[in-house]
């Protein structure tokens, strides 16, 4: 990989930029890269620049089929759930080395294809991915049901069986993280599957199946169709071929993966959506401290992470100290080039994200909430956003119920923590929670009564492979990440069988 | 010289009630010292004759009530006035065999572990609803025996006891060995199963509550009991083994021998033919016990032996709060507790306000005939220990640590000794390093976490450990850095079924309660067998 000097004109000129060579665009369907059966293409954009970066392989209807049916055959006949989970885990742990080996060509290709920050892609993202496969490729001999106690004279266990071939549908703003949380449990259970990555976001998915086949993944096991939700994702939703479906995005298409996985042939699925998480700041917290991950988690990944903390409460004793300080903070908040290391914001994902943004900070002017800070968009080529607060924000607006996934925080004053409870809970999500206070009733009490997924006490985004994650409410049901992650990918079989003058029962 | 002072007075309760309102202005500490309030509690009056008759004196074995082999019998003693309640049995080495035989035939060839169980779920059930039923007979043996107050015996101990038979009911049938994943075709299981005879020896400060913490999981995994009783409180096991056979325990399941240590403990602990030695007692005898069973046929052993817990009392506490709390930690049982918060460190910032409310608090602890209503404390157990804590005290005078409160016997009669305060205590004062098992609380003062982190662990126990803060990372730091079976924050003594119990270090081994406490009672079986074909791995 080249690394040249920046010689596009509306970026910093003190820029580098690696300039990857795409060798993945086609389908990974049994083992070989094919252009999908109608022959059509698709294009994926660079969101720093609006410039195309690649033509990719569409699949639809047929080429799910065809990804179905090998992964189908590798699971009912092939090796893979048949190997001891030792050795699944030994080909698991080579795939987690190929990726880290591979760490910069694979953070390249998500900067330029997410306007993701190159050097967080680099340390946090690829190395990331890599340990979550780790993780699971150690879970693989560590997959027990049980024997049980029987109310009559039968030995009973319980199998945990891989369910099956699997569908992930996954997003594009976090494309390695989001891969691996999927495949590797899947992988480690024995299943075998049809991965969909984000139209957005298709590059680095396509070189991970590459990666997976180097490190002896057998053929159809991994499966990987880019291609668009309403063909190719509707297609693996309704696929009466496919065991159990795990997508995570919106919790509008959401709603769409479990009614097409009703009305085709019941398969469970398992959702991880939308949000609306609350970070909520208490009289005794350290100022300085949650300012900053009051910030962190807003703007981190650009707004892009269905986890944000775009509700922000804060209690009236500390109100007035905590705005002063995000005055003072967010002015050091640098948007520019992912590429550079200065950068703490890249470009939104694509258009359509961008204009969906800047039309919820004209809601929020509208809607009579005081514009803070920043509220436009950046002047550069690409779908840079200025970090936006709106302060003066009320339950009842758009900004403060909608998920707007991008850089913008509404600021709300609360007074008792009995308050900051109901408000932070009147949402239809219930995906995370932040809460800063020093205060050990409060913690506790706060953790146990917000009603989501993740509680986060004087930290954010405190994700951890061994932490299982998921939400409440409409965030989606089951959970991704550590042994609970791995569940959803076993089917619980009973035996039971008669037993003859047994000492104990 | 404190010592002397307190104990030279004694004073009418009209006048010690007088001060007590003085006290609470908190200056008068000096005063308050010299004076106490206990003194017309038990010593001056009549005991209060106990609403129950000693039924059962004999040993519980094979389903049978049955004199010792000997035939010998030892007194047991009410400690309020060291008379004696009843002559009881005394069993020896032989009176174990015959239990042990019986409790050896019951699970070879009876009916117990080859009960459904949900069949022995249902009996333990049965069980819990006669004690409960027999709630005020049972406190009153035990208060009587034990001298504990009978209100706690009554309304904690012994509903105590009920909850911890039912929540172990429950665990019968929810024994689950696991599928095990293998590395080439073999379909591997783990069966749980009961591990056989169990021997258990329980302690005299809490004879109900550690007659459940041991009879319940062994009985739910389907075992059979040899259970040696302490020779200060055999009473309330034998009455409630009774109401256990009542319920629809066959024979031989669960064998009672009253008696000594040396004799009937060591028996138990030697024999060849039990399986599985659970011990709750103190540290030395947990030496022997140990050392007993690897000479014989090296039985598991579970031992929860003594303390010396620190209480922390950080820089942010509430005072008043901390000061009731400490003082539970410690005088609850009249310190009679293993757990006991018996090493009250302070920090320096709220050292003299607490060392001045501690005092005063210990002095308004009222002391007496624990059949009487609203009475805190009553004797200790018997007049060895008596004796051992008034050694103690006087020791921690003559190291020099500051006598605030007590130090002495209170009343002529019985084994009641007045809650008593040592301040300026150092880390290594005998008060400081040993179990003291009485009303005798020691405070030390430090100056910040580091410190009193490694003073805390500096101990050879560590079985709990109390942290009163309001400031999460303090109390996030102290729970992981103190080396102790239990950590309670901002609370002390809490002692629900599902939450294990235990001790690191010279505190004992294994944990009691919980799920944690089946692996006590159960041997695990590893099942292999090939598979043809598998459709999976």
């Amino acid at each position: 990989m080249a690394v040249q000097s920046n010689g596009n004109g509306s970026l910093d000129s003190h820029v580098k930029v690696p300039v990857p060579q795409i060798k993945f665009t086609k389908l990974f369907i049994n083992g070989e890269f094919v252009d999908s059966v109608s022959g059509k293409t698709f294009q994926t954009i660079d969101p720093r620049n609006r410039e195309v970066i690649a033509e990719i392989a569409e699949g639809g209807k047929e080429d799910v089929d065809l990804a179905v049916k090998a992964a189908r055959e590798a699971f009912d006949n092939g090796p893979w759930p048949r190997l001891p989970g030792f050795e699944r885990r030994k080909i698991m742990m080579k795939f987690a080395d190929l990726i880290d080996e591979n760490n910069e060509e694979l953070a390249t290709l998500e900067t330029i294809d997410a306007g993701k920050l190159f050097f967080l892609c680099k340390i946090m993202e690829i190395p990331g991915a890599a340990e979550t496969i780790r993780y699971y490729a150690g879970a693989a001999d560590k997959i027990h049901g049980e024997t049980l106690k029987m109310s009559t004279a039968l030995q009973g266990y319980t199998l945990h069986e891989p369910i099956g071939v699997v569908g992930h549908i996954i997003p594009w703003n976090f494309p390695s993280q989001m891969f691996a949380m999927k495949v590797g449990p899947a992988l480690a259970a024995g299943c075998t599957m049809v991965v969909k990555p984000a139209e957005q976001t298709p590059l680095s998915a396509l070189y991970y199946a590459h990666l997976a086949k180097l490190a002896g993944i057998p053929d159809g096991v991994l499966n990987v169709v880019t291609g668009f939700g309403q063909t190719a994702g509707a297609a693996i939703s309704s696929h009466t071929d496919i065991d159990m479906v795990s997508f995570t995005g919106s919790t509008e298409v959401g709603r769409l993966v479990m009614q097409a996985a009703a009305t085709s042939n019941l398969k469970p699925v398992c959702l991880e959506l939308g949000g609306k998480s609350p970070i909520l700041i208490f009289d005794d917290a350290d100022v300085d401290k949650v300012t900053e991950l009051a910030l962190q988690g807003t703007l981190f990944n650009k707004g892009e992470i269905c986890v944000a903390g775009s509700r922000v409460f804060v209690q009236e004793g500390i109100y007035d100290k905590f705005l002063l300080k995000l005055k003072e903070k967010v002015k050091n908040w640098v948007v520019g080039d992912p590429f550079d290391p200065t950068s703490h914001q890249g470009p939104q994902v694509n258009k359509k994200q961008y204009d969906r943004i800047l039309s919820y900070i004209e809601h929020g002017k509208k809607e009579g909430a005081t514009l803070f800070h920043g509220g436009k968009p950046c002047d550069r080529k690409g779908y840079y956003i200025e970090p936006t607060i709106f302060t003066d924000v009320t339950d009842e607006m758009k900004i403060a119920q909608e998920e707007i996934f991008g850089p913008v925080m509404s600021v709300f004053k609360f007074k008792t923590v009995e308050e900051a409870i109901k408000r932070a809970n009147a949402t239809k999500y219930g995906l995370a929670a932040g809460v800063m206070t020093n205060n050990i009733n409060i913690a506790n009490t706060v953790a146990r009564s917000i009603r989501a997924g993740a509680i986060w006490i004087n930290c954010y985004f405190a994700f951890d492979r061994d932490s299982p994650y998921g939400g409440y409410k409409m965030s989606g049901f089951g959970r991704d990440m550590g042994m609970d992650g791995l569940k959803k990918y076993l089917v619980v079989k009973a035996v039971a069988t008669p037993i003859y003058n047994s000492p104990w029962l | 010289m404190a010592a002397k002072r307190v104990s030279s007075l004694l004073l009418s309760r009209s006048f010690t009630s007088s001060l007590a309102s003085r006290l609470t202005g908190g200056k008068s500490a000096c005063q308050a010292r010299a004076i106490s309030r206990y003194s017309t509690a038990a010593a001056l009056e009549e005991p209060i004759k106990p609403p129950v008759n000693v039924e059962y004196t004999k040993l519980l074995i094979n389903g049978q009530f049955v004199d010792a082999a000997s035939g010998k019998t030892f007194p047991t003693l009410d400690p309020r006035t060291g008379e004696v309640i009843a002559h009881v049995a005394e069993g020896d080495a032989e009176d174990v065999n015959r239990a042990v035989a019986a409790a050896r035939k019951a699970f070879d060839e009876g009916p117990w572990p080859r009960l459904t169980a949900y069949d022995r779920q249902r009996i333990l059930l049965r069980f819990a609803d006669l004690v409960e039923k027999h709630n005020d007979e049972i406190a009153a043996l035990e208060t009587w025996d034990n001298g504990k107050p009978y209100e706690q015996a009554a309304k904690i101990e012994v509903p105590m006891f009920v909850r911890l038979m039912r929540y172990y009911a429950g665990w019968a049938d929810k024994i689950h060995g696991m599928t095990v994943p293998a590395d080439g075709p073999y379909h591997v299981q783990t069966l749980h199963e009961p591990i056989g005879v169990a021997g258990q020896i329980i302690p005299w400060n809490f004879p109900l509550l550690m007659y459940a913490w041991k009879v319940g999981p062994a009985l739910a995994c389907g075992n059979t009991v040899v259970l040696k009783t302490a020779e200060q409180t055999p009473l309330s096991a034998l009455y409630v083994t009774k109401l256990l056979h009542e319920a629809g325990l066959p024979s031989g399941v669960l064998n009672v021998v009253s008696g000594f240590g040396p004799t009937a403990g060591a028996a138990l602990c030697s024999h060849m033919d039990v399986d599985k030695l659970a011990f709750t007692g103190s540290t030395e005898t947990g030496k022997i016990i140990l050392e007993l069973s690897a000479r014989s046929n090296l039985k598991p052993v579970t031992l929860e032996l003594g303390g010396k817990s620190p209480f922390i009392v950080c820089e942010d506490a509430d005072v008043d709060n901390a000061v009731e709390l400490a003082h539970f930690a410690l005088f609850f049982n009249q310190g009679q507790c293993c757990c006991a918060g018996s090493r009250t460190y302070v920090h320096e910032r709220v050292y003299d306000e607490f060392v001045e409310k501690a005092t005063a608090r210990a002095l308004k602890r009222s002391v007496g005939d624990p059949f009487r209503q609203e009475i805190e404390q009553g004797p200790q157990v018997d007049s060895e220990q008596f004796e051992k804590i008034l050694r103690y005290i006087r020791a921690g005078v003559d190291s020099g640590a500051t006598l605030e409160t007590g130090g002495d016997r209170l009343g002529e009669k019985g084994y009641y000794i007045k809650p008593t305060v040592f301040s300026n205590v150092q880390d290594d004062m005998p008060i400081a390093k040993e179990e003291i098992f009485g009303p005798v609380q020691s405070i030390l003062k430090f100056k910040d976490l580091d410190e009193v982190i490694r003073r805390a662990n500096s101990s050879r126990y560590g079985l709990a450990a109390g942290v009163f803060t309001q400031n999460l990372d303090t109390a996030n730091r102290l729970m992981r850095a103190l080396r102790a079976g239990t950590v309670w924050i901002n609370c002390f003594d809490t002692f629900d079924a599902a939450i294990p119990f235990g001790g690191y270090k010279m505190s004992g081994q294994g944990r009691e309660k919980g799920e944690y406490s089946l692996k006590n009672y159960l041997q695990v079986k590893a099942v292999v067998t090939p598979l043809k074909n598998p459709a999976w791995l």
